[in-house]
This record gives structure tokens, C-alpha cells and sequence, in this order.
């Protein structure tokens, strides 16, 4: 398997990454969200600079997965603003966010592979869809460097249902990463998988991180994932961002509510 | 209490239903139109209903004019078979039947596929990838639904009077060419038109409610089975009350 590496190298490449660039990405200010009487996210604050990869960590139904799809647009807040590549993408217009869009790759939790589409078809879409002008040569490329990516270039052909849940996990990442995206949103990309292909998963992730400097935010409950991947943690309580730092710093924190996601380690 | 609950829960249906029915007029007449999706539809669903909807428009046919010839042969007036059987098909039974089985087969199979579409997050996937999916996915098959019902009504009813024409060989003997002549004598454009225009309310009906319930379908499967039956549902009781409403405008307009 090509996807098996050093990963302890990888750390250190993608450490300095960080350091010699301070472009913010991502900024979200003041974010509230909330569904009738459940208050979400309440005042949620992130900035993220070029390259940086940082992970949210929060118990299941925190609002992770409502924060991302805030990002993206696919849900609006209620309050606060969210700047992506330095334009605020709340009461933009449907063509701008587009645009904005087609810059950045967003992993469903639960892959959301087309289940009428072949393997093919599923990454053409963005493609496509996005209005690229492209030939039809460029697309097959395109198309199949994507899939040489996650190593499953044989599947091509076939139908969703006919892959398992970790190669149906990896074409959704060869679809999210078909565009090259500047900055990636990961949710959960390596729950409900077993350690190794989890393992190789993340390898993946950093992989293609160090590959095209991309920037990421990765949603994770997986401690080898956020210990791997982060170059930052932030913890998500009560909709805040509840505590901020690498790994080494929240590992030594004395709150509870920080301490009981490292129970164990 | 429970009345006043489930009387609430109608209006409220009623009003997000109208609420769709609405965004569906405004996204229709956006710019960029999906012609390559809509054509794909058309033939999905225009070809998928087709063997269903012959096979029910002949029996149709068949039966009805089994079962009208004993009373004619009571009143004398045998020979006004076919004119009859025509006129009960073309007006009435030809597109109410095809409209029923077209609830079933497209109604389901809409609110079944956006139904599991939206649970599986793909429509939010289509949106990030630079789609508008209620264009892409709505509009589409709504179109597609009022267009092809009544290109199959249509056939529907050429088969049905093939199949009648065959019942009333079963013990008669009338040549094909008579047969037709009769049942096209006794059809005026005033039969065929108001019938015409129906179907094509009745594929809207279809096409929206099928739409609506996938699209707004509940999390988890048991919410796409739901949505798939209350589709079949609801836009077959809606077929009946259009048909209704369809006669009374006839009747009003004097175009019998
Ligand atoms: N579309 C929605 N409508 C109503 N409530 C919602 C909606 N989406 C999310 N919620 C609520 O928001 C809260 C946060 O959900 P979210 O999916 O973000 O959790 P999560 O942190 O991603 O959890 P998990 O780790 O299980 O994926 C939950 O209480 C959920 O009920
Ligand atoms: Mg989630």
C-alpha cells in the first residue's frame, strides 16, 4: 500500500507549513445558530490561517456538524458573520457563493456519494457542475489522478453500492479533492471505519495536505486522528469554542470539561 | 381536540405544499435551464410508465366493453358500442386510469429517490458542487411529469380502443376500419380537448407532490418509505379532486 508513511514526518513538514504564513483563510465571527429552542452554536469565533489544519473536537450533537455546514452555506446563522478567502459568504448571491464553492471541498459525514451515478459520473459532477471549461480528455485526467489519490482507480466503473464503506469513504474524498481545493472540510472522514483503514485515511488526508498546501478543518471524535493531524485543537462546548491549543496544551489542561475528552490517553 | 389537531396539521401542509408549488414557478424561470437532465427525465419517466399504463388501458378497454355489451344489446342499440366505449375512455377513464398508475409508479419513485437523496445528504452535496438541486432535481422532474402524462393518456387511449375493439369482436363481427369510424365520429374536439388539458394538471399534481414529500422527507429510512406512500397518496386523492374540479369548468364553460 502507497498510503503507509511516516507519519511523525509528516507532522513536522506540516508544523512548518504553518509557521511562515499568517494569510487568514477562514474567519467566523460572533456565530449563532439555533433550531427553535436548541441553541446551537452560541458567540463561536475561529480564524484560520493558510495550511493549517485545525480539528474541532466536541460530544456528538455539539453543533459540529451544523458549524461546517455554516461555512459552506448550506445552512445560514442566525447571527455573526463567516469571511471565506476574505468575502463574507452570509447574504451573498447564489453565483459568488458558487464561486467561493468551487474553492473549497467539503467531506459529508456521510460521504453523500450519488447512488445513481457511477464512481465516474460521482466526480465528474463538481466538474461539471462547477461550469470549468474543460475537455473531455482533461475531465478523464482529472478523473482519474484524482482516484490514483485514494488508490482506487479500478473502481471507475462501478456503482456506490458495490464498494465498501471504506472505499466509499475514500471516493468521496477523491470527489471532494477533484477541484483542488484551497481548504478542505473534513466531517468525521474517519468515523465507523476500523483503526487501519482509519489510519490510512488520515495518512491520506495529510497526504494530499502537504501535496497541495492545502488548508483543512477536520471534525473528529478520533484521538489518532486529532493527534496526528492538528496543528491546532479546538474544543467545542455548549456552542463555544470552549478551548484552544495543540495537543501538548490540552493534554495538560485541568478543566473537566477539557479533560474528559483526553480521558485515557 | 383531536379534530382541531389534525384540521391544523391540514392547513399547514396545505400552506407549505403551496409554499413549494410557488418556489417551483419562481426557480422554473431562473436562468439556466437544465435541458440534459430534463431530457433524461422525460425519458425516465415517460418510458418507465409506458408497459404499465398499456397493459392497464387495454384491459381497460376490453372489460369495459364486455361488460357494457349485455345492457346494450337490453336497450337495442348494440351497434353504439364502440361510440360509447370510446367517449367513456377518451373522456374520462383513459386519463384518470393512466393518471392513478402514474401516481404509483412516478409519484413513489420520486418521493422514494429524493427522499433517500435528501436523508444521504446528496442534495446537499449537489449544492456545494455548484448546483441549484431544487433546478436540478425539482423543476426537472415536475416538467417532465405534466409533459409526459399526457403523451401517455394519449396512447393509453389508442390502446384501450384496441382492446375494446378486440372485446367487441369477441362476439360480433366488425371490421377495424368501422370501428374507428365509429368511435371517431361520435368524438368531437370538445371530448378530446378538456381531456387533453387535464392530464397535464394531473402530471403537475403528480410530479409536485412526489417532489415535495422526497424533498422534504424526514431523517432516517423510515422517513423515505413515508415519504414514497403519502406521495402515492395524496396525488391520487389529488387526481380525483382535479377531475372534479376539471368537470364542473367544462360543464360551466358549456364546452359539452
Ligand atoms: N436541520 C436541523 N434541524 C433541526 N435541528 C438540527 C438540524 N441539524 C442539526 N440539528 C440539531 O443541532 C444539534 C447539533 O447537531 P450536529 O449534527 O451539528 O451534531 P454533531 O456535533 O455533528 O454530532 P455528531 O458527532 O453526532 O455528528 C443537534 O442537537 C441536532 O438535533
Ligand atoms: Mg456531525
Amino acid at each position: 500500500m502507497t498510503l503507509i508513511y511516516d507519519i511523525n514526518k509528516q507532522q513536522a513538514v506540516v508544523n512548518k507549513n504553518t509557521d511562515d504564513t499568517t494569510e487568514t483563510v477562514l474567519s467566523i465571527r460572533h456565530l449563532y445558530k439555533s433550531f427553535k429552542e436548541n441553541h446551537v452554536l452560541v458567540d463561536f469565533n475561529l480564524d484560520v490561517s493558510k495550511g493549517e489544519t485545525v480539528v474541532v473536537l466536541g460530544k456528538s450533537g455539539s453543533g459540529k456538524s451544523v458549524l461546517i455546514k455554516c461555512i459552506i452555506g448550506l445552512l445560514q446563522p442566525d447571527k455573526g458573520d463567516i469571511e471565506l478567502f476574505g468575502k463574507s459568504i452570509t447574504g451573498i448571491n447564489e453565483t459568488e457563493l458558487d464561486k467561493i464553492r468551487a474553492k473549497t471541498g467539503f467531506l459529508f459525514q456521510s460521504n453523500a456519494l450519488y447512488d445513481s451515478m457511477t464512481v465516474r459520473q460521482n466526480l465528474e459532477f463538481p466538474l461539471r457542475r462547477h461550469w470549468i471549461k474543460v475537455s473531455q480528455q482533461q475531465v478523464n485526467d482529472m478523473v482519474m489522478e484524482s482516484l490514483e489519490d485514494v488508490g482506487l482507480a479500478h473502481t471507475v466503473n462501478m456503482m456506490p453500492a458495490e464498494l465498501s464503506g471504506g472505499m466509499r469513504k475514500r471516493i468521496a474524498l477523491a470527489r471532494t479533492l477533484i477541484l483542488k481545493p484551497e481548504i478542505i472540510l473534513y466531517d468525521e472522514p474517519t468515523t465507523g471505519l476500523d483503526p487501519i483503514t482509519g489510519k490510512e485515511i488520515i495518512g491520506l488526508m495529510m497526504e494530499i495536505q502537504q501535496k497541495y498546501n492545502t488548508t483543512s478543518i477536520i471534525i473528529s471524535h478520533d484521538m489518532n486522528c486529532v493527534r496526528t493531524a492538528g496543528n491546532r485543537i479546538v474544543i467545542l462546548v455548549d456552542g463555544m469554542c470552549y478551548a484552544c491549543g495543540n495537543f501538548e496544551q490540552l493534554l495538560k489542561n485541568t478543566d473537566p470539561k477539557v479533560k474528559q475528552f483526553f480521558e485515557g490517553i | 381536540m383531536n379534530e382541531s389537531l389534525a384540521i391544523t396539521r391540514f392547513l399547514n401542509e396545505a400552506g407549505e405544499t403551496s409554499h413549494f408549488i410557488a418556489r417551483f414557478f419562481r426557480q422554473w424561470f431562473k436562468p439556466r435551464f437544465e435541458l440534459s437532465e430534463f431530457t433524461r427525465q422525460c425519458f425516465v419517466i415517460g418510458y418507465k410508465s409506458l408497459p404499465l399504463v398499456g397493459l392497464t388501458a387495454f384491459i381497460m378497454g376490453l372489460v369495459l366493453t364486455m361488460q357494457l355489451r349485455p345492457s346494450m344489446i337490453d336497450y337495442g342499440v348494440e351497434s353504439q358500442l364502440p361510440a360509447i366505449v370510446g367517449i367513456a375512455i377518451v373522456r374520462e377513464i383513459g386519463p384518470v386510469i393512466t393518471a392513478l398508475i402514474f401516481a404509483g409508479k412516478i409519484g413513489s419513485s420520486i418521493g422514494a429517490e429524493l427522499g433517500s437523496m435528501k436523508v444521504t445528504e446528496q442534495i446537499d452535496a449537489m449544492e456545494v458542487s455548484g448546483t441549484n438541486p431544487f433546478k436540478y432535481l425539482v423543476v426537472t422532474r415536475v416538467l417532465a411529469a405534466t409533459l409526459m402524462l399526457p403523451v401517455l393518456v394519449l396512447l393509453g387511449d389508442a390502446i384501450s380502443l384496441y382492446g375494446s375493439y378486440l372485446g367487441v369482436n369477441i362476439r360480433g363481427n366488425t371490421s377495424f376500419v368501422f370501428f374507428w369510424k365509429q368511435v371517431l365520429d361520435n368524438l368531437s374536439f370538445s371530448d378530446v380537448l378538456p381531456a387533453f388539458i387535464k392530464s397535464f394538471f394531473f402530471g403537475f399534481a403528480v410530479g409536485i407532490i412526489g417532489c415535495y414529500k422526497g424533498y422534504n422527507s424526514s431523517k432516517g429510512t423510515e422517513g423515505v418509505g413515508r415519504s414514497a406512500n403519502s406521495a402515492v397518496v395524496i396525488s391520487s386523492v389529488l387526481v380525483f379532486i382535479l377531475d372534479l374540479i376539471a368537470v364542473q369548468v367544462t360543464d360551466l364553460l358549456n364546452l359539452y
